[in-house]
């Protein structure tokens, strides 16, 4: 048992309170049209006449059913489940106790309410520890009062109280309203990991049913009485803007109600703001296809505000970056240039990956209701804090006046990061005085992305004559960030090293992508790594095991970003369950490893040749998060990140003409099909007891490298550019 | 606009509508059946698979005119209770992630199961391909199909 010193973020650690609005919160659904959607208990446990509130996560009904509050976006990364689970641990009742709901964004009640970073677990493990302990705490409290005993002489298990030496009991139920006024304690136990009953086991998804019956779940379902529609169109181009349009003949057309120009610039845009088009059409109206005939129809005139840029154009400049431009992040261990010169071999390889759009299937999408003095927000956001604040800017109001809700999302990946489609949806509910959802067409949600930026970076090694890595260097530019990692490894390993950081400029908006940066860096460096180690005829799992030792044993540098035994150890495991080094005729064997976001993974593919194109049949992946919270749901997520890293390093890219995106829809996007997808993925996960970090990202980046090494062993060939089937001049 | 007549789950609804409007969007905006999804609207993705009589198709592709007096079947109208073999194996198995796709795959693996209760892993995959899961779900939405195809030929 650990204890912990509970800390207060304002409201949300209060004396226990009866629920100010009764039995009406329980299930209150803002897709059923404000109707209180009647959950469904396991049987046995009956609704709740009387609800009270234990603290900002938790509310227990006088029938023993528990209501825990899940503070962070729902994207997918399925922190509804896992949150709550967290709370219920230390709590100490049984899940079939417990209704899970969205928390609004509350920042009186929660800290770090978004989704991002893969930082939900990490950053609330110990604030979702302490609600949970607290309440049963003060449970506790009030039982020992009732029976005139000690804390010490009762315990709670499974939400019931039981007296050591005697025989009463009694539910957290039936004690809740006698917590009523109990004093927050300034001190609270925790369990120790070994008394886990709830987390690293499985629990199934708590919105599974919804999503299998259709159930209005998303920000596209949202139904508001008296709600419009309304759809935006953009320049065409990077790098234009809107002058006028034929508003009179667009106003005309069937079913729609206004159509104008509306303008979103705020003062002191922050990153979360980014957005290439300020200025956009909005045509409003009852139904969607309606409004879909009449954006077809707009005629407007664009004026140009900058240069209209081509992927050529991108690609010089990324050239010419690498090689002359300015050093914006570095770092430099002993003396390369030396090392390179005296080095028995050395070897230099360049890699370039595209621009990349999102894409979450559900397109962006947002509903907003301004009236003179308030503000309401709904929808899919990763950052509902900063839309708040954003929102506030843009209507000039203050933050107390402006609600923000959060619908489960149709995916992230870093898209909803931004907030611009949350002001667009408010400026829009303003110019018409009422409640409006705004929906983007997928040609529109790819057309004016927060893309993942495009890459190039040279890697080099110097080897000795036995065959040891004496100096590496990477010089990386993209566009307009640079995918260089100067702490991250190898550096620590490598006696002479060098890494370099070069940004370069660009008009087209970008933005965190699933991984920023590491969903290329790690494909390149550890496809690189693989032909140094060959180069120096040493098994490439071996190879990189060496390094680690030296970053261990005998550091280069002062510091560097990573655990060498942790990292070492997803490899070591990796190794031994996809028993490596057996060789199966025609199946051809990659590996990576990568640490990024706190999570160390490491990769195995198994590749085959099916109808002269390669495929990856069968992925062992290794994972080193520290505790794994919900066991199912990690896999899950370890297997989604192996196939989005497979999907985009193979089929995926944005290309520009005249400033133009030339993909559009999936008809010229490709995403990651069913058939190319592989057949089996197995996760491991390295059993500890370290504070959990997040998963939403670390599963990919390494996929990427897994997948070249693979590809070469299965054809021969090193692919060096991304999407690699482009290079093979295939469409899979 | 014209008055379309159309079996919907069962129950017969009248909708008023331009006649070219798709199907995707009599469900979504004037029926506020919103379990069929919008993805791409130019059938890429199946996000928007419904029944057509017993046919997997693709909503946004299906002009309400054009449905006549077949009777339609969306993920609403799956099963009564939500307990169809697909839909039971999908919690099975916890396929989802953000699972906004997953009522275009459960729509058209039902129907691919009517027609073929026993397939196999490259009749599956075929059968599938034309329903995009961004998360990356589709080791387990496999995993589901054969779930639910052992349990219907139990």
């Amino acid at each position: 048992m650990t204890k912990i010193r509970t800390q207060y973020n304002r409201r949300s650690f209060l004396k226990v309170s009866a629920a100010a609005s009764g039995g009406m919160l329980i299930g209150f659904s803002w897709l059923n049209g404000c109707k209180p959607n009647t959950p469904e208990p396991e049987p046995g446990i009956a609704l709740p006449n009387e609800w009270f509130d234990i603290n900002g996560y938790i509310k227990i009904g006088d029938t023993g059913l528990v209501t825990i509050y899940s503070p962070n976006p729902e994207i997918g990364q399925n922190v509804k489940t896992s949150m709550p689970m967290i709370v219920a641990e230390e709590l100490d009742v049984p899940w079939e106790n417990v209704v899970v709901e969205q928390a609004p964004l509350n920042t009186g009640f929660y800290q770090n309410q978004f989704a991002g970073g893969s930082l939900s677990i990490r950053l609330s493990w110990n604030a979702l520890r302490m609600a949970g302990a607290t309440g049963k705490r003060m449970l506790m409290e009030a039982a020992a009062k009732e029976w005139g005993l000690q804390l010490a002489d009762i315990s709670a298990s499974e939400g019931v109280i039981k007296e050591n030496n005697g025989e009463r009991t009694v539910t957290y139920g039936e004690i809740a309203s006698k917590a009523v006024g109990i004093e927050v304690p300034e001190e609270v136990d925790l369990k120790s990991p070994k008394d886990f009953k709830l987390i690293g086991t499985s629990i199934k998804n708590v919105d599974g049913e919804k999503i299998v019956t259709g159930q209005p779940l998303f920000g596209l379902d949202f139904q508001r009485e008296g709600m419009s529609l309304a759809m935006i169109q953009h320049p065409p181009s990077f790098g234009m803007t809107v002058k006028d349009f034929n508003e009179e003949e667009i106003k005309k057309m069937p079913g729609v109600k206004d159509a104008f120009i509306i303008d979103t610039t705020i003062n002191e845009p922050d990153w979360f703001d980014e957005k290439g088009f300020k200025q956009l059409i909005a045509i409003v109206g009852d139904s969607t296809w309606e409004l879909m005939q009449a954006k077809k129809a707009i005629k407007a005139n664009w004026e140009s505000t900058g240069e209209l840029e081509s992927s050529s154009m991108h690609k010089e400049r990324l050239e010419k970056a690498l090689v002359s431009g300015t050093v914006t992040e570095s770092r430099k261990d002993g003396n390369p240039e030396a090392a390179f010169k005296r080095a028995a071999k050395v070897i230099e390889q360049t890699y370039t990956a595209p621009f990349m759009a999102h894409n979450t299937l559900e397109p962006m999408n947002f509903f907003a209701n301004v009236t003179e003095d308030s503000a309401e927000l709904m929808g899919p956001t990763q950052t509902p804090e900063a839309l708040e604040g954003s929102v506030a800017k843009l209507l000039d109001l203050p933050l107390e006046n402006i609600t923000v809700d959060m619908s489960r999302m149709g995916g992230g990946f870093g898209r909803r990061l931004y907030v611009h489609f949350g002001l667009e949806a408010a400026a829009i509910s303003k110019k018409i005085g009422g409640p409006v959802k705004l929906i983007y067409s997928r040609e529109d949600d790819m057309s004016q992305g927060t893309y993942r930026p495009t890459y190039r970076s040279t890697y080099k090694a110097g080897l000795d004559e036995n065959n040891n890595l004496i100096a590496f260097s990477v010089r990386g530019a993209g566009l307009p960030d640079g995918p260089v990692f100067p702490n991250r490894f190898p550096a620590g390993a490598v006696e002479n090293y060098l890494a370099e950081k070069i940004s370069a400029d660009t008009n087209i908006t970008t933005g965190a992508w699933r991984a920023p940066r590491s969903n290329f860096t790690a494909g390149a460096e550890q496809a690189f790594l693989d032909e140094v180690a060959e180069l120096a005829g040493k098994d490439p799992i071996d190879f990189r095991l060496e390094l680690f030792e030296r970053a261990k044993n005998n550091p280069v540098g002062e510091e560097y970003e990573y655990d060498a035994e942790r990292y070492a150890g997803v490899l070591k495991l990796v190794k031994e369950k996809a028993n490596w080094g057996s060789n199966e005729p025609n199946v051809f064997r990659g590996v990576a490893a990568y640490f990024c976001h706190s999570t160390y993974v490491a990769e195995v593919f198994d590749m085959v040749m099916e109808k002269g194109q390669p495929k990856v049949k069968k992925v062992w992946c290794a994972v080193d998060c520290g505790i794994v919270i919900n066991r199912d749901g990690a896999i899950n997520m370890m297997q989604g990140g192996v196939v989005d890293g497979i999907g985009h390093a193979m089929y995926s890219q944005l290309t520009f003409e005249n400033g133009t995106p030339k993909q559009m829809n999936f008809d010229r996007y490709q995403l990651i099909r069913h058939s190319q997808a592989p057949d089996d993925i197995e996760v491991f996960f390295v059993e500890n007891e370290i504070d959990p970090t997040g998963l939403g990202e670390p599963g990919l980046p390494p996929a990427m490298g897994a997948l070249a090494n693979a590809m070469y062993k299965a054809t021969g060939q090193r692919y060096y550019n991304q999407p690699f089937a482009t290079e093979r001049q295939v469409i899979g | 606009m014209a008055n379309f007549k159309l079996k919907v789950n069962g129950k017969t609804q009248e909708v008023a509508v331009d006649p070219t409007t798709p199907m995707l969007w009599v469900l979504r905006d004037h029926l506020k059946l919103v379990g069929t999804k919008y993805g791409c609207g130019i059938a890429q993705c199946g996000a928007c698979t419904v029944h057509l009589d017993d046919n997997a198709v693709r909503s946004c592709q299906l002009p309400v005119s054009a449905v006549g007096d077949k009777e339609i079947t969306t993920i609403e109208g799956l099963s009564e209770n939500g307990d169809h073999p697909v839909q039971k194996a999908w919690i099975e198995e916890d396929v989802y992630q953000c699972g906004y796709c997953q009522a275009g795959q459960i729509m058209n693996a039902s129907a691919f199961l009517k027609k073929n209760p026993n397939p196999s892993d490259s009749e599956i995959e075929s059968a599938m391909n034309g329903n995009i899961c961004r998360c990356g779900t589709y080791t387990r939405i496999k995993k589901a199909i054969k779930t639910a195809a052992n349990t219907e030929n139990a």
